[in-house]
C-alpha cells in the first residue's frame, strides 16, 4: 500500500509528528511564527479525545503541559523567542521535577520582540542556558519538513526516556516552508513511553535511583500518590536541604544526558571523507551550505558538510575529530556566533574557524558560503 | 470520637513549617475535614499550590500533591484537570502568590469556570520572604517594604473572583474555624471554579509591625471585623465600614470548562 504523502509546512509537520508520537495534550499561547502548530493541534486533538487549551500566557501554557504530563499524558507546547524567554521559568521546573514535555520553538529574531516574521537561529543558547541553575538540555534542529516530523517524534521519545523537557527548534524558514512529506506508517518509527513504576504504591518514590538515573514516573490519579516540587528534593520527592542529597540529585539530573550523549546526538556528514574545509551548519542554513559544498566541489575545492541535527547536547566529540582532520571550519548561522563559539571550543585551535553571521532577517545564501570557502582555502 | 486527621496527613511530614499563631494550620484542618466529609479519594485528589508559606500545605497531605512555581498553581492545576477531568483538584496558596504574580492565572481560571476549588489564605503579607506588602495589604499598613506606610490600595479578592467569572465565591476567617470546612465542602461540591478566601493572620511578619500585641489580638480582630452575609444584609453602609462580609458571597450555575470541552470533543469527533 502506498504511503500517505502530503505537502506540508514545517509547523504542520511538527503537529503531525506530535500526534504520531502519541501526544494527547497541547497547551499554548499564540505567537508568530509558531502559531500553526497550535492551530493544527486545536483541530486534531479533540478528534482523538485529546485536549487542547489556549492559556492566558506563555508561562501558563508551560504550566498546563507540566500539570497534564504528571497525569501521564504526552504533552506539547509551541512558541517562539519571546515566548521561550517567558517559558524559561517553568522549563526549569520541568527539569528539576523531571517531567517529560516537548516544546516546539520556532526561531525568529531577538532580543525581545525582534523581527517576528523573520528567520533566525539565535535561540539555541537560550535552549541550554535560558533557565537558571544547572540542568541538562536536549535541543533538536531539523532542516526539512520531513525532518521536523521525525525529530518531533524523537523529541517525544527523548522526553519520555529521560524524563525531561526537550526542545525542537526549527528556524522560521524550516517552520514555514512547504515540502513533500511522506508519513511513516504506525509502528515504522519507534515510539517510546515513560517507564511506569512496578513497585507497590507504598514503596514508590518518584526519584528512586535504585532504578537508575531515570527513575520510573507514576501518574496522578493512579494508585500511586506522590509529591512534586520545584525545590531541591530527595528521592522521595519531598523538599530537602540535606547537602549530600541535593548534590547527588543535581549531578544525576545532568548526568542522565551526559552519560547518554551517543544515544541522543545525531548529525549528518556529507562529503567529509577527503574534505579540507568543512561547513558546520544546522537548520535551513545547512541547505545553503550543502549547495555551496556541491558548487565548491565542482570548482575542485575539497569541501564537506557536517550538519548538526542535535544542537544540545552539542556534538563535541565529532566536531573535535573534524577539527583534527580539516584545515578550516566554516560556521554559517543566523545569529552572531552562537554555534561558532561551540565549534571554536571543540576545535581547540586545531583548525581555523570562520563564521558567517546574519541577523538581518535574510537567509544565508550559498554564494556567501562559497565565497568564504574560497577565502579560507 | 475525635476526628482522625492522621488518615490524611503524610507520615513523618509534621511538624509543619508555620509559625506559632499562624492560621494556615487551622485552614489545613478545615480542608482535611472537608475532604473527609465529601469522601474524596486520596488517589483521585490533586492538591496544587504555588510558592509561599501557605503553598507548603500540599506536602503534608497524603494525596497527589503538586507544589509548583510562584503564582502558577492555577495554570498547573488547569493542566491536571483538563487532562484528567475525573480528578478532584484543589488549589491552595497565599494572597501574594495568588493575586500578584499569579493574578493572571487566577482571573483566567475564574473566567473559564474550570471545576476546581481555590482556597486562598489571605494574611495580607508576603510572609515567607519576611513581610513585604502584598496586593492585599491594607493602605497605610506597615510592611518591610512600606516602612512609611503602604501607599497601595488593596484588592478585594472575592470581588476580583466574582468580576473575573468565578461561579462560587465564599469568605471565611481563620478565627471561624468551624465555618471553614463548611465553606470548603460547598465549594468543592459546586461544579465550576470556586474560590474560598480565608482571612488569615501572620503574627510574625504582619502583626509585629502593625501594633498587634499578640496572636490573640489578631484573632480577635478577625472575629470583630467578620459579619455573616445574612447579618450584613440588614446593616447600613456606615455600620459595615471596616467590616468584612463572610459566608457564601456569590453562587451561579454556568457550564464548567471540562464539560464544555467535552462538547468540543463531541463536535470534532462527528
Amino acid at each position: 500500500m502506498a504511503k500517505k504523502v502530503a505537502f506540508l509546512q514545517g509547523n504542520e509537520a511538527a503537529a503531525q509528528g506530535a500526534l504520531y508520537a502519541g501526544c494527547t495534550f497541547f497547551g499554548g499561547y499564540p505567537i508568530t511564527p509558531s502559531t500553526e502548530v497550535a492551530e493544527v493541534m486545536s483541530a486534531e486533538l479533540p478528534k482523538i479525545g485529546g485536549k487542547f487549551i489556549q492559556m492566558e500566557d506563555e508561562i501558563g501554557a508551560m504550566a498546563s503541559i507540566i500539570g497534564a504530563s504528571l497525569t501521564g499524558a504526552k504533552v506539547l507546547t509551541s512558541t517562539s523567542g519571546p515566548g521561550l524567554s517567558l517559558k524559561q521559568e517553568l522549563i526549569g521546573y520541568a527539569c528539576i521535577a523531571e517531567t517529560p514535555a516537548v516544546i516546539i520553538n520556532v526561531m525568529r529574531g531577538g532580543p525581545s520582540t525582534g523581527m517576528p516574521t523573520g528567520p533566525s537561529q539565535s535561540d539555541v543558547m537560550c535552549a541550554k542556558w535560558g533557565t537558571h541553575g544547572d540542568h541538562a538540555a536536549i535541543c533538536l534542529v531539523p532542516a526539512s519538513v520531513q525532518e521536523v516530523f521525525e525529530e518531533t517524534v524523537r523529541a517525544f521519545n527523548l522526553a519520555e526516556k529521560y524524563r525531561m523537557p526537550v526542545m525542537v527548534m526549527p528556524d522560521e524558514i524550516v517552520a514555514h516552508m512547504r515540502e513533500r512529506i511522506v508519513f511513516p506508517e504506525p509502528g515504522e518509527l519507534e515510539v517510546i513511553n515513560r517507564t511506569a513504576p512496578t513497585v507497590a504504591p507504598a514503596d514508590y518514590k518518584p526519584y528512586d535511583t535504585s532504578f537508575g538515573d531515570v527513575p520510573p514516573l507514576a501518574a496522578f490519579g493512579s494508585e500511586y500518590r506522590f509529591h512534586v516540587t520545584g525545590l531541591n528534593k530527595g528521592q522521595d520527592g519531598f523538599p530537602t536541604t540535606k547537602a549530600a542529597w541535593v548534590q547527588a540529585e543535581e549531578e544525576r539530573q545532568v548526568r542522565k544526558v551526559d552519560a547518554n550523549i551517543d544515544d541522543i546526538v545525531t548529525f549528518e556528514e556529507y562529503l567529509l571523507d577527503d574534505a579540507e574545509v568543512a561547513i558546520v551548519a544546522f537548520g535551513s542554513t545547512s541547505r545553503s551550505a550543502r549547495f555551496a559544498v556541491n558548487e565548491a566541489r565542482k570548482q575542485g575545492i575539497k569541501a564537506g558538510l557536517f550538519r548538526i541535527k542535535t544542537f544540545w547536547p552539542f556534538p563535541d566529540k565529532q566536531i573535535s575529530a573534524l577539527a583534527g582532520k580539516v584545515k578550516a571550519i566554516i560556521t554559517p548561522e543566523m545569529n552572531l556566533g552562537m554555534c561558532t563559539g561551540e565549534v571554536t571550543r571543540c576545535a581547540a585551535g586545531r583548525a581555523t574557524v570562520a563564521g558567517i553571521f546574519r541577523v538581518d532577517g535574510e537567509p544565508i545564501n550559498p554564494g556567501q558560503i562559497l565565497e568564504k570557502i574560497k577565502e579560507v582555502m | 470520637m475525635s476526628f482522625d486527621y492522621d488518615k490524611y496527613i503524610r507520615p513523618g511530614k509534621l511538624p509543619h513549617i508555620w509559625c506559632p499563631g499562624c492560621g494556615h494550620g487551622i485552614v489545613m484542618k478545615g480542608l482535611i475535614r472537608a475532604i473527609d466529609t465529601l469522601g474524596l479519594q486520596k488517589n483521585n485528589t490533586a492538591i496544587v499550590s504555588g510558592i509561599g508559606c501557605a503553598s507548603r500545605l500540599p506536602g503534608y497531605l497524603d494525596c497527589c500533591t503538586l507544589h509548583t512555581a510562584h503564582g502558577r498553581a492555577a495554570a498547573f492545576a488547569t493542566g491536571v484537570k483538563m487532562a484528567k477531568p475525573e480528578m478532584d483538584v484543589i488549589l491552595v496558596g497565599g494572597d501574594g502568590d495568588g493575586t500578584a504574580i499569579g493574578g493572571n492565572h487566577f482571573i483566567h481560571a475564574c473566567r473559564r469556570n474550570i471545576d476546581m476549588t481555590y482556597i486562598i489564605m489571605n494574611n495580607s503579607i508576603y510572609g515567607m520572604t519576611g513581610g513585604q506588602f502584598s496586593p492585599c495589604t491594607p493602605t497605610g499598613a506597615k510592611a518591610s517594604t512600606t516602612p512609611y506606610g503602604n501607599p497601595d490600595p488593596a484588592f478585594d479578592v472575592a470581588k476580583l473572583a466574582i468580576g473575573a467569572g468565578a461561579t462560587f465565591v465564599a469568605r471565611g476567617t481563620a478565627y471561624h474555624a468551624t465555618q471553614i470546612d463548611k465553606l470548603i465542602v460547598e465549594a468543592i461540591q459546586h461544579k465550576g471554579f470556586s474560590v474560598v478566601e480565608i482571612l488569615d493572620d501572620c503574627p510574625t511578619t504582619y502583626g509585629r509591625r502593625n501594633k498587634f500585641k499578640s496572636v490573640i489580638e489578631m484573632m480577635n480582630r478577625l472575629k470583630e471585623i467578620a459579619v455573616p452575609i445574612k447579618a450584613a444584609e440588614k446593616m447600613s453602609a456606615e455600620q459595615l465600614e471596616g467590616k468584612v462580609i463572610t459566608g457564601v458571597l456569590y453562587k451561579e450555575v454556568r457550564p464548567h470548562y471540562t464539560e464544555e470541552y467535552a462538547k468540543v470533543i463531541a463536535r470534532a469527533s462527528k
